[in-house]
């Protein structure tokens, strides 16, 4: 009681406060998002564990698991959406980045005019809802009213135009670069800003060089701009796993025709949510969130601690 | 000040919304339903005619998308926060909602008497026992065709499958007319008007139907194959790139008269008196020979259910009765041509058409939606394939052989009909 500890106490080591405020502060944003985050993420890989049997909730450890593998129609289904989810995220890594990276360096160019209105045309679909976007592309690629076959046939190209949306060979390439068309400008806009970045220095002292041009680009801006695209690489993988809005947009739950743009996030639709007459089952749903959960958590991993830790990085 | 205001606001509405609970005298009753074609109907001609003789109940229809609707009631239901009635599915996706526990058995509501055990089926359960929703309408499938322009080309209406296929070379060939507005990118359109529509005729309905749930006949005998054969053939009939069609598109190249022939259910009649400018008329599914009884798909569609945790239950049967009654028949018959009361009290109808496709219930044999009943229970969902395969026939991904067994084999995988 009367000796009450001393904050002069010159003796030992100088002792700080606790800095409580820091778990003060940070209190707020951690429970918001443990209670939208945290706890349905560990909520979902909870009940992937465990199935109805006999109507009581059962916990069947790695069972689900099993089926999803193991059930040959299962199966298929995962696999067939699990492969156009791979095809639709190679269109994406081969089109729209590396369009996105051209568009951004055209931008970047000093002489370009208009280039503010450029940028905001190629953002602006990015900014539109994908049902906006859905209905658009349906329009423009329907063969009864769509102006892409009239288009076509001013230019004496009619015979090259097929349903693209209805064929089962088409249908999930027509569906990617709808989606390529929509999010280009995201990695037009980092690698924009990332080639803004670069000091004017760095680019004189080439230009002193005799490095200009193309070989300017290849041999001084690419290298400084790949953390950038390593960044958006792994944004168009987390995007494209996650994807399912516009499928379901385009496509309908049951991503026709004949399944061929089924891809993971539709096939989870499908499963948990139920379909017409299917009803929805959440263990099974649960268990393909777990698996879609596991890919993308693999792919992140794998940048993060493989590829991001070669990149280097230049200090100015 | 505004603090204030805010506190106050927070205050009454938490009171006065215990109060709406407390209060018997002004009930409202809520309908949940993925119609929401019908909301006009509804709140101008239906819930009038309740509340004049129900004062004291207020009633509130309240749609959400066809395609949600099933997802969206469940999680509902599950939640405990969905309307006191409940627009009822056909078949398995409301009995499942029943052994849940979400809806009320009815058995005991006045007006149940008004119905046939047939009407009845979709939503009773297995074992006939139970009746848990009060059946509302039914829909029947057939072809509607543009009566100008089979008069232009001189056409007759056909009655046979050959006359059938002779009429659409006619029209092909004059070229004026696409000859049949279907699409196969919606795959729903290519089963429900494409295989559900002619199929019955060559499984000769309610016998092949019972017989298929039985396991006495198989997806892969003919009588399942020959429909998607004649389906196979309807591909060269159809609009340039039907494969990316869809309903919408279908309907509107009907309507604005670009095409002749519509593979139809009733339920298109309402929206087709509106749209088309030219007259219509209508023929049942064809025959294969001439002089075969004829078959038709007469499936039951809409029924309301009692919420069984609605905190309004007295209210609720009291409009359940009133669904239940011939007044009620009358005037949805009569609003919405194209779907029929299941009452047994006969419904006069002023539209032709509704007319023309109700008097093939005199001479043909109904059955309903092969599919529906306890066949898609279990995964892969029967329903959901035969959408993907009827598509892929037309489109010519698949031929009806193949279709035939992948449908069966998907059927056997979980589906052990009792012996």
């Amino acid at each position: 009681m009367s000796d009450t500890p001393s904050t002069h106490d010159t003796t030992g080591p100088i002792k700080r406060p606790t800095r409580w405020h820091i778990g003060v502060f940070l209190l707020p944003a951690f429970i918001v998002y443990s209670a939208v985050m945290i706890l349905p993420l560990i909520e979902t890989l909870r009940l992937s564990l465990f199935n109805t049997v006999d109507g009581q909730s059962t916990f069947v450890g790695l069972g689900n698991f099993q089926v999803l593998f193991g059930d040959e129609r299962w199966a298929d289904d995962f696999w067939n959406a699990l492969k156009n989810n791979v095809i639709f995220f190679i269109i994406h890594m081969l089109v729209q980045n590396p369009i996105g990276v051209a568009l951004a360096a055209m931008l970047s160019l000093p002489k370009l005019r208009f280039a503010a209105a450029y940028r905001t045309a190629i953002f602006l679909p990015t900014l539109l809802s994908f049902v906006i976007v859905g209905f658009i592309w349906k329009l423009i690629l329907s063969p009864i009213w769509g102006v892409s076959p009239y288009l076509m046939d001013l230019v004496g190209l009619k015979s090259f135009f097929s349903p693209w949306l209805g064929k089962p060979n088409s249908a999930l390439i027509a569906v990617s670069l709808i989606s390529v068309w929509q999010y280009v400008g995201i990695p037009m806009m980092l690698i924009y800003a990332a080639l803004l970045n670069i000091p004017e220095e760095v680019i004189e002292a080439a230009e002193c060089d005799g490095v200009t041009g193309w070989s300017q680009f290849w041999k001084i801006k690419l290298p400084l701009i790949l953390p950038a695209i390593g960044i958006i690489s792994i944004l168009t993988f987390v995007g494209n796993f996650n994807a399912f809005d516009l499928v379901y947009t385009v496509q309908g739950a049951l991503a026709g025709p004949d399944g061929a743009t089924d891809i993971l996030g539709t096939l989870l639709y499908r499963t948990f949510f139920g379909f017409q007459l299917q009803l929805g089952d959440r263990s099974m749903g649960a268990t393909i969130a777990t698996v879609m959960f596991l890919i993308i958590l693999a792919g992140v991993s794998l940048y993060l601690f493989v590829i991001q830790r070669r990149i280097r990085r230049y200090q100015f | 000040m505004t603090r204030n205001a805010i506190k106050g606001l927070l205050l009454a509405s938490s009171i006065l919304g215990t109060a709406g609970f407390a209060q018997a005298q002004d009930v409202t009753l809520t309908v949940e339903s993925w119609r929401n074609d019908d909301l006009a109907i509804w709140q101008e001609k239906i819930i009038p005619a309740f509340e004049a003789k129900n004062p004291g109940i207020k009633v509130v229809f309240a749609p959400t998308a066809p395609t949600e609707y099933n997802a969206a009631l469940n999680a509902k239901l599950d939640a405990g926060s969905a309307g006191d009635l409940i627009t009822c599915r056909p078949f398995d996706a409301s009995l499942e909602l029943f052994n849940k526990g979400h809806l009320a058995s009815l058995n005991d509501l006045p007006g149940m008497e008004n119905f046939s055990d047939v009407a009845k089926s979709a939503w009773t359960t297995d074992d006939g026992a139970t009746a848990f929703c009060v059946p509302m309408a039914s829909v029947i499938h057939g072809f509607i065709y543009n009566k100008d322009a089979f008069d232009q080309l001189g056409i007759t209406v056909p009655a046979t499958e050959a006359e059938f296929f002779a009429a659409l070379d006619k029209i092909k060939a004059e070229g004026s007319f696409i000859p049949m507005a279907m699409g196969t990118k919606d795959l729903w359109e290519a089963a429900t008007m494409g295989y559900q529509n002619i199929g019955p005729t060559y499984w000769k309905g309610e016998e092949g139907r019972k017989a298929l749930i039985k396991g006495e006949q198989k997806l892969t005998d003919e009588g399942w194959v020959e429909p998607y054969r004649v389906l196979a053939k309807w591909k060269d009939y159809l609009g340039d790139g039907f494969e990316a069609q869809t309903y919408p598109d279908s309907q509107n190249l009907f309507t604005l008269g670009r095409a002749a022939i519509y593979p139809a259910g009733s339920w298109e009649i309402g929206l087709f008196n509106t749209q088309a400018q030219f007259k219509m008329g209508a023929f049942p599914p064809p025959v294969k020979n001439a002089g075969d009884s004829c078959y038709i798909s007469d499936h039951n569609d809409i029924g309301v259910g009692l919420n069984a945790k609605g905190a309004n239950q007295e209210a609720a049967k009291k409009f359940l009765t009133f669904v239940a009654s011939p007044e009620f028949a009358d005037i949805y018959a009569n609003s919405l041509p194209g779907f029929f009361s299941l009452n047994s009290t006969a419904v006069k109808m002023a539209d032709p058409l509704a007319q023309e496709f109700v008097s093939w219930r005199e001479k043909c044999k109904p059955t309903i939606r092969s599919t529906y009943q306890i066949l898609s229970r279990g995964t892969p969902n029967l329903e959901n394939e035969t959408w993907t395969e009827s598509a892929n026939v037309i489109n010519g991904t698949d031929t009806p052989e193949v279709a035939g067994e992948k449908l069966q084999k998907g059927l056997d995988s979980w589906y052990k009909p009792a012996k």
